[in-house]
């Protein structure tokens, strides 16, 4: 909403010293977003005085014509102006800046040579002033309208403090000088004169033309006045204009403007029929579906069932509310007019604005709320602008079919407002700021508040205690804390995530927050199969890019585009990791039950509902290129492979408290990995995740680096940590003992050393690989495994016999789970 | 054997004379001082310590003497040889020293080289900033709700009192899916649904996280960014207890100084709302007001379509953007820094924002 505060000083009775920084507090502390306060006079600066043209010489030899001129301005001298309008003769007044000063924009004016002439100033257009005006050249002031020498600004309109608001959507009644000047007044205590309070003429037993109303829902008011023989060459006043252009609407003819000037002065919306366009009665009904209709704005648009429409004879003529359409509207040559104003339902307003996306200033209007009790008043008004200006005669009679129903009373017990707001106001108080905003309220102990007929959003006691509280300010409300509650903590997940978070950035992992949006595509730049469950994704049925329509199933495939987005930036060695929900849609989703609002839905519906709901489990994962460790001067770097990716999920799963020996690796093949280079992560018998270096064919597909590994681990099905037992710590010194062990090479390292654990027995303090041998007197396809094992006993030294029968019962399992034989025995 | 009875023989004794083993003494102690270092202080060590040593040969000519004279000089070998035996000690102590000494400076290193052999990673300072913000509620007394981002629309929006013709649920808003029913979630309130749907107040909970509105990325927008909401259910809670928790939690977050202003605004599941600002001092254009959230008094049609008594209880929610305090807080001035997942952005914040 824009407006002068000249315009809403006509209304209320402002401080005359009011600076721009109060007029915004108050605006803000009564709950509008202050866009602008803009004082026009100071968008000029230096001299901008009236001035006579007294003598014009043409320049010619230029590309253009070009005028020199002297210009009275009121000094001692005329001032030597060189121009290049042509809409002026000798004897005009035109707006003249002088030297020093500086216009819109930052446009120094100083004194120049130009065109072979000296120039001290310039003689300006509405354009050059920032004033929005259709006429081209300069200012020509009407004849005699000022002296030269005398500031120009009052006498282009260029005195007016310009505000600009935004107003919230509940309180339509703010859209309006009249609404504004109202919640000033109460703001500063100040008088406030109501413009739609003047007598309007009452509906007459005759109208001057038939309306049918067949849907009062709709439309529970419809007013209207006629005026024959205006004159259609008529201008509208100047005043209207300027503060027309001002709100940033458009001058566009007299009727029609002084139907936008009542709509921002009252905020009743209007409309201008042309009466000798009109056939037959008019029709105010719902839509046909399908119908159609050809708005102002020249579209033809089929109509929806609850679109509301005004028709004649020959069918819909307007969309009613929302836009006229072109074969009813006032047009150039219109000398009898009906005018309109009636009041819609703001939820058809609302669906039918949205529907053909007409959101036009009245529709904005109709929405938020629009006083029922302003259509008389404003037809009063209009009629008698309209003939003041352009003359005809106004219809005596009057239509009015009213089904306004009166607000409700709201019962308020006086205590509410201070019980939820926390300030101690007394009844009479609450009264009284009810009353300052046009309540009628009765009562003490308990209030009956009548809310006034341009606060429709006043429907319950809280609307009405939001009421108090505004208006005796938000900041004025103490500073308490409630009394403490138990928390309880973090819950195990959370703490999770944040200890697998820390680990892994010291691990030397960087954390990215990616988008989940995924293209189709990448489910086969990634490899997945056919019927990989991943490929069931839930897609977006309105997405940013068409090109990313999917939510992630996998983190991997953004994460990759991450790490691709490094490497494109000239990063060689790039370890990153996310920690972010996946969404795993349920393929058998039912309908999910109508909620409604009034109740709280039971259990049952509520779970039904919830079927719907996509699980939506934290994932871990993290990728990498180039080295994981760089080179320097203590050597040669060394590159990030499958094990740097199966050491972060060990290291994310130790942060989260799994115990290692519930760890598990093993082979496997899964998408995107290398089938030779993947390891499933398991925790007891769970899958959670996999980890490996990814497949090449990926790795093309996705013109990444070779060697690009990753994991990822569904962290939601991750046991909660246990509580650790302590160990026992024997003082006794340990026993060492290595033992090599020739096997196939396909037998996996990780089980040939739970078999060495199992059967070394309770006295196996660790056991650990430190060598990886293969030779040709091993034979084709073995290898050899070293294990360094160390025994410790609780209460004693242990001897060397039992140090070797423990090793001999380890190798033992080996030899008969995987016919390993102790090398060199 | 005419020796035997022969009392004194001066030929035979001649190297314990006092002058002999004086100059014995002198000749090590000379020998010492100039060995340069500890292998030519051992090659010396037989020559003045040994067996065929000066001071050793004249230990032997000790039985040549006669008894009388025996005593004595045995006394004066024994002095004689302490005195080399020290002069031995303190040179081969010196030269020890001066090796330890030259060891130490051989194994100088330059302790400025770089040490990063496995360089550290960072935290994405939107995950460590929202851990904080939560570190702190739990200090008041708060648990930290998560929820579902694909959300059922009743929980976003229904329940929440934005009625089927508020213009937020457009596609112009809210991102839709292909499960009717269903939307990205455009706040993090419906966890706050799902919290009071599954227990009775007193509540008191933050949930913090991502969300999603269908705005395109650019300098300011982002359609996922990230919110930290709270709300509170209990009984004869006041706009007074919301304004003092958000100024405490402003305190908490920006220091001392730090303090909140108000603005009525409108929500549809608060009444009264308003909007806040909170006066950050350490803003990088100076101390100044900053736009950070809005709140209010749950509104009674929440609290019954969640199933709390609205005439028992009342409660107040707020909500701010984590992205929008990143920015102002750490001065990030372009929102594409925190999305795009650039290391030199995230390695810049550490471990802690």
């Amino acid at each position: 909403m824009k407006t002068s505060l000249s315009w809403l000083r006509e209304y209320v009775e402002l401080p005359a010293d009011l600076s721009a920084t109060r007029l915004d507090e108050a605006l803000t502390n009564l709950g509008m977003e202050v866009e602008s306060i803009v004082d026009q006079a100071a968008t000029i600066r230096g001299d901008l005085v009236v001035g006579r043209v007294l003598t014009i010489e043409e320049l010619t030899g230029f590309k253009k014509p070009i005028r020199f001129c002297t210009v009275d301005v009121g000094r001692d001298a005329p001032q030597e102006i060189v121009c290049g309008a042509r809409n002026f003769a000798e004897g005009d007044l035109v707006v003249t800046i002088l030297p020093g000063g500086e216009l819109p924009g930052g446009f120094t004016i100083g004194a120049r040579k130009t065109y072979g002439r000296n120039s001290h100033g310039m003689i300006c257009s509405s354009a050059e002033l920032g004033l929005s005006g259709d006429h081209d050249g300069i200012i020509v002031l009407p004849a005699g309208s000022a002296t030269p020498g005398v500031d120009a600004r009052p006498v282009v309109g260029l005195d007016e403090i310009l505000v600009e608001v935004e107003i919230t959507p509940d309180r339509g009644y703010e859209m309006s000088v009249r609404g504004i000047a109202r919640e000033l007044a109460t703001h500063f205590g100040v008088p406030f004169t109501d413009p739609a309070a003047a007598q309007a003429a009452p509906a007459t037993p005759d109208a001057p033309y038939a309306v049918t109303i067949e849907d009062t829902v709709g439309c529970d008011r419809f007013s209207a006045r006629v005026v024959r023989g205006i004159d259609p060459a008529a201008p509208s006043p100047a005043w209207m204009q300027r503060r027309l252009i001002a709100s940033g609407i458009r001058a566009i003819s007299l009727p029609v403007d002084i139907t936008n000037y009542l709509m921002l002065e009252f905020g009743q919306p209007m409309h201008v029929f042309d009466l000798q366009r009109l056939s037959g009665g008019l029709l105010v009904r719902r839509a046909h579906p399908g119908e159609k209709l050809t708005t102002l704005d020249g579209v033809a648009r089929v109509l929806d069932a609850e679109d509301m429409v005004i028709c004649d004879e020959t069918g819909p003529i307007s969309l009613a509310a929302v836009m006229g359409g072109e074969t009813s509207e006032w047009q150039q040559g219109t000398v009898d007019v009906l005018l309109e104003a009636a009041h819609w339902d703001p939820v058809m307003v609302g669906r039918t604005a949205r529907r053909h996306k007409l959101f036009s200033e009245a529709a904005k209007r109709w929405e938020r709320g629009v006083d029922p009790q302003l259509t008389l008043a404003a037809l009063e008004r209009a009629v008698a602008i309209l003939i003041e200006h352009a003359g005809g005669t106004a219809d005596e009679r009057v239509l009015d079919i009213d089904h306004v129903v009166a607000p409700a009373a709201i019962t308020l017990p006086a205590e509410a407002p201070a019980q939820l707001i926390g300030l101690p106001y007394t009844s009479a108080k609450v009264a009284e700021l009810l009353t300052a905003v046009g309540c009628a309220v009765t009562g003490v102990e308990v209030l009956e508040v009548v809310p006034p007929s341009w606060r429709p959003d006043l429907q319950a006691p809280v609307d009405l205690i939001e009421e108090v509280a505004r208006l005796g300010g938000y900041n004025e409300i103490p500073s308490l804390l409630p009394r403490a509650v138990a928390s309880n903590g973090l819950t195990p997940g959370q703490r999770r995530r944040r200890s697998i978070g820390r680990a892994m950035a010291e691990n030397g992992y960087v954390e990215v927050l990616s988008y989940p949006f995924v293209a189709p595509g990448t489910a086969d730049q990634l490899g997945l199969p056919v019927d990989d469950p991943r490929r069931s994704a839930v897609r977006l049925t309105n997405p940013l890019s068409e090109e990313e329509p999917l939510l992630r199933t996998t983190l991997l495939g953004p994460l990759l585009g991450t790490l691709k987005r490094n490497l494109g930036r000239g990063r060689r060695d790039v370890a990153l990791y996310e920690t972010g929900t996946v969404f795993l849609p349920h393929l058998s989703a039912g309908t999910p039950p109508a909620l409604g609002v009034d109740r709280r839905p039971t259990d049952e519906e509520w779970a039904q509902a919830n079927a719907i709901v996509p699980e939506q489990p934290w994932h871990l994962a993290a990728v990498l290129a180039g080295d994981i460790e760089p080179a320097g001067w203590w050597g040669a770097g060394r590159a990030a492979g499958w094990a740097d990716a199966i050491e972060a999920a060990r290291t994310a799963l130790s942060a989260a408290g799994v115990p290692a020996v519930r760890v598990t690796v093993r082979a496997a093949e899964q998408a995107p990995w290398h089938p030779g280079r993947c390891a499933a992560i398991l925790v007891g018998d769970t899958v959670i995740g996999y980890a490996g270096e990814l497949h090449p064919a990926v790795l093309s597909a996705l013109d990444l680096p070779k060697r690009t590994s990753a994991m990822e681990i569904d962290l939601d099905v991750l046991p909660d940590a246990p509580v650790v037992d302590a160990p026992y710590i024997s003082t006794f010194p340990p026993a060492l003992i290595d033992v090599a062990l020739v096997l196939d090479r396909a037998v996996p390292a990780g089980e040939v050393q739970t078999a060495l654990a199992e059967g070394a027995g309770e006295l196996l303090e660790s056991v650990a690989l430190f060598d990886v041998y293969e030779s040709e007197q091993l034979g084709e396809g073995k290898r050899s495994l070293a294990y360094k094992l160390t025994f410790r006993a609780p209460d004693r030294t242990l001897t060397s016999e039992e140090t070797i029968t423990a090793r001999d019962a380890a190798v033992a399992v080996t030899a008969s789970r995987f016919g390993a034989v102790l090398r060199g025995a | 054997m005419s020796y035997r009875n022969d009392p004194y023989d001066p030929k035979q004794a001649v190297l314990l004379a006092p002058e002999a083993l004086e100059a014995a003494v002198a000749d090590a102690e000379k020998a010492f001082a100039q060995a340069a270092d500890l292998d030519a202080l051992a090659a010396l060590k037989s020559a003045h310590l040994g067996d065929r040593s000066q001071i050793s040969l004249a230990r032997r000519e000790i039985g040549s003497l006669p008894p009388a004279a025996k005593s004595d000089a045995g006394k004066r070998v024994n002095i004689a040889r302490q005195a080399v035996q020290a002069a031995y000690d303190a040179r081969l102590a010196e030269l020890e020293a001066d090796q330890a000494a030259r060891v130490l400076l051989e194994e100088r290193v330059d302790v400025t080289l770089p040490v990063a052999r496995r360089p550290r990673g960072a935290r994405h300072p939107m995950t460590t900033l929202m851990e904080h913000m939560s570190d702190i509620f739990i200090g008041m007394g708060y648990d930290i709700i998560d929820g579902p981002q694909l959300e059922l629309e009743w929980a976003n929006f229904d329940a929440l009192n934005i009625g089927p013709d508020n213009p937020v649920r457009g596609a112009s808003d809210t991102f839709f899916v292909d499960v009717p029913g269903l939307v990205m979630r455009t706040h993090t309130s419906p966890g706050q649904v799902r919290t009071m749907l599954d227990r009775q107040p007193p509540i008191y909970v933050v949930s913090p996280g991502r969300v999603y509105r269908t705005d395109e990325l650019d300098a300011t927008h982002s359609p996922v960014f990230h919110q930290i909401e709270g709300l509170v259910i209990d009984e004869g809670i006041t706009m007074a207890h919301l304004r003092g928790t958000l100024d405490h939690f402003a305190k908490a977050m920006f220091g001392a100084d730090a303090k909140t202003r108000w603005r009525p605004h409108y929500f549809p599941f608060t009444e009264p709302s308003g909007e806040f600002d909170v006066w950050f001092a350490e803003h990088r254009d100076g101390p100044r007001w900053v736009e950070w959230g809005g709140c209010g008094m749950v509104n009674p049609r929440v609290l019954v379509a969640c199933g709390i008594d609205p005439e028992k209880y009342s409660g107040f929610a707020f909500g701010m953007g984590v992205d929008r305090t990143l920015m102002f807080r750490n001065g990030v001035s372009d929102m594409r820094d925190m999305v795009e997942g650039d290391v030199r952005f995230t390695t810049n914040f550490g471990m802690e924002a």
